[in-house]
């Protein structure tokens, strides 16, 4: 009981942080929080499931520009979009995850790469004429919660992290849920799986749909936080960024992931003095992180089962 | 026809490009399992330093440009083969027997480490080789002329391929290649050094790279300290179009997706240049999951 009062504790002092700081920070904030949430959802893929993916900025994409393109043409309210926008990546995720689930290993992550670039190319090139093309959207509005137009950073660090709150209730469940522990088995042992009648197609699938689902709406967020949105925010080193956060933080660990996502969203911040030699640290962590730590900060704890009350079933 | 024949001969020397760093992901891949994403960063610097010995060694006049740029493309080689050993034993050694992905990101590292460094030093815009280097010849094939480069390039990045094939199937050194990406303990008790081995080939695959580096240079004039992503990318999915892990396969690959993207951006769209690769890609892996020339490997039970 007392490891939940620390945790309890730990957030109730973490959400009273944006009252101290000063809007810049509460930004940086911000943005650490949409990328944990958008690794939180690409661990489910990755981390859970054990599917080589980076491409997941694509289908940040496609929610960020369904909710641009539905909130300007149309004037749709950009908090009905939430929904909208995950479900339009969730259904392009189907689309393309279809034909190339059955891909192994690195065959997967040099395809996923492809998505996200052609999805990045499609958008400059102004698909169907209403993206934009390189300039991308301008003029998307902020969410309207019953009234209370969400605009300055300390609203949107509450909305955010709630968002995120929300998120890790969801991946826990569904990590621990008879699901999870089926997608946990194709990681550990994908021929195994299927022998013992798990159809690792659909399951792959269906956690590949989620984790799209969930970067969709994330990009709904991002679009009614930036208000304006273009193809550079959507490259391939996004997708890398996503990947690195997980890995690093501890491939399959929730607090690994947010931990991840404070080391290399926040960091650099501090860093700032140093401009142009900035990436260069930023890699040379990287790498020894990777060196000390080859299973990540936080690896995630090892499933505990109770033997007795699985006997007494 | 002349336009054809044009964008033919262009496809093929930029493939020959793409087939040489290619080869250096196919090595890596086939020894150590591991995507390199250090090695478009490698073929950057080879550029790089390509541009640093034309433009402070002046001695063209005196023996001639051809000779000066097959001593520097020496040099260049030898030199990115030593950094990509140096790149093996920093970012890769340590992390052998971990996690595959968490190589991946030390990968990942490596390639911005590598990038950033020559922004430091060369600066972040772009730089120009010296353009009167070599005399603007054209050959005449075919009644159709062809710059001499295009040619150069085709016909030496084959010869380095040939080089490459030979050593790696009649030597010593290439069986123990061939043994190491097999098995590496089986390979151990064969009496074969294997880290040895591992060096060899961080040696050989960046070398390669670095001539392409020098190549692209010379053919393009224009350097930036991101190039190397693009090449890489494209010389990766080339790759694994003709199969990842096989040494004729990433030949096969590089000059096909070569072909394909320069005819393709000729007569279906130039915006739609980058996409092309990743086109096709995506249908030859559905098509066929392993590569043209891959094995298909069954499933251990």
């Amino acid at each position: 009981m007392n490891k939940k009062y620390v945790i309890g504790m730990i957030c109730i002092l973490f959400f009273s942080t944006p009252l101290f700081l000063n809007p810049y920070w509460v930004d940086v904030l911000n943005n650490i929080g949409i990328y944990a949430i958008l690794a939180l959802s690409l661990n489910f893929i990755l981390g859970d499931t054990g599917l080589f993916h980076m491409g997941h900025a694509a289908f940040f994409a496609i929610g960020a520009y369904t909710t641009a393109i539905l909130n300007t043409f149309y004037h749709i309210p950009i908090i009905l979009l939430i929904p909208v926008s995950g479900i339009a990546a969730a259904i392009f995720a189907y689309i393309v995850a279809r034909p190339i689930i059955h891909l192994r290993g690195d065959y997967l992550l040099i395809v996923t790469i492809g998505i996200v670039e052609i999805v990045r190319i499609a958008l400059i090139n102004n698909v169907f004429e209403i993206t934009g093309g390189s300039n991308g959207i301008f003029g998307i509005s902020r969410p309207n919660l019953f009234g209370l137009i969400i605009r300055k950073p300390i609203h949107f660090f509450y909305y955010i992290w709630i968002f995120l709150g929300i998120s890790v209730i969801l991946f826990y469940r569904l990590r621990h849920s008879r699901f999870g522990r089926a997608l946990n088995f194709i990681k550990e042992d994908e021929i195994a799986a299927e022998g013992t009648g798990v159809n690792i197609v659909r399951y792959k699938l269906i956690a590949f749909v989620i984790g799209a689902f969930w970067a969709g709406m994330v990009g709904n967020i991002y679009a009614s936080k930036m208000t304006i949105i273009s193809p550079e925010s959507f490259t391939f080193w996004e997708s890398v960024v996503y990947f690195c956060i997980v890995i690093l933080g501890g491939s399959g660990s929730i607090i690994g992931v947010i931990v991840g996502s404070f080391l290399l969203i926040g960091l650099p911040e501090l860093f700032r003095e140093f401009a142009q030699a900035r990436l260069l640290i930023f890699g040379l962590a990287m790498i020894i992180m990777m060196i000390f730590r080859p299973q990540g900060i936080i690896p995630p704890e090892p499933r505990r089962y109770n033997i007795k009350s699985l006997i007494e079933d | 026809m002349e336009f054809f024949f044009q964008q033919l001969t262009n496809g093929l020397a930029i493939g020959g490009i793409y087939a040489l760093v290619a080869l250096g992901y196919t090595m890596v891949y086939g020894v150590l399992k591991l995507i390199n994403f250090a090695h478009g960063d490698l073929f950057t610097l080879g550029a790089y330093l390509g541009f640093t010995l034309l433009t402070t060694f002046t001695f063209q006049e005196k023996i001639g440009p051809l000779p000066t740029i097959f001593i520097f493309g020496i040099i260049i080689m030898g030199l990115v083969g030593i950094a990509g050993i140096v790149l093996e034993r920093v970012a890769y050694r340590p992390l052998r027997s971990a996690d595959r992905l968490a190589a991946v990101v030390s990968a990942l590292g490596a390639s911005i480490v590598i990038s950033n460094s020559i922004m430091l030093i060369y600066g972040a815009r772009f730089q120009v080789y010296p353009h009167d280097l070599l005399p603007q010849i054209t050959l005449s094939i075919f009644g159709m002329k062809v710059p001499f480069l295009r040619i150069a390039i085709l016909f030496l990045s084959i010869v380095l391929m040939v080089i490459l094939y030979l050593f790696i199937q009649k030597t010593k050194i290439g069986t123990a290649i061939r043994a190491t990406a097999i098995d590496h303990g089986a390979a151990r008790l064969m009496g074969i050094d294997v880290n040895k081995i591992i060096s060899i080939v961080f040696f050989i695959g960046p070398a390669l790279g670095g001539a392409a580096g020098f190549m692209v240079g010379l053919y393009y004039g224009e350097l930036n300290f991101m190039m190397g992503w693009v090449y890489g990318l494209k010389a990766f999915i080339a790759a694994v179009i003709g199969g990842i892990g096989n040494i004729p396969g990433a030949m096969l690959g590089g000059l096909l997706l070569g072909v394909i993207e320069s005819l393709g951006a000729a007569y279906i769209s130039t915006a739609w240049k980058d996409a092309i690769a990743f086109f096709v890609l995506i249908i030859i892996l559905i098509v066929r999951p392993t590569g043209i020339l891959g094995e298909r490997v069954a499933d251990k039970i």
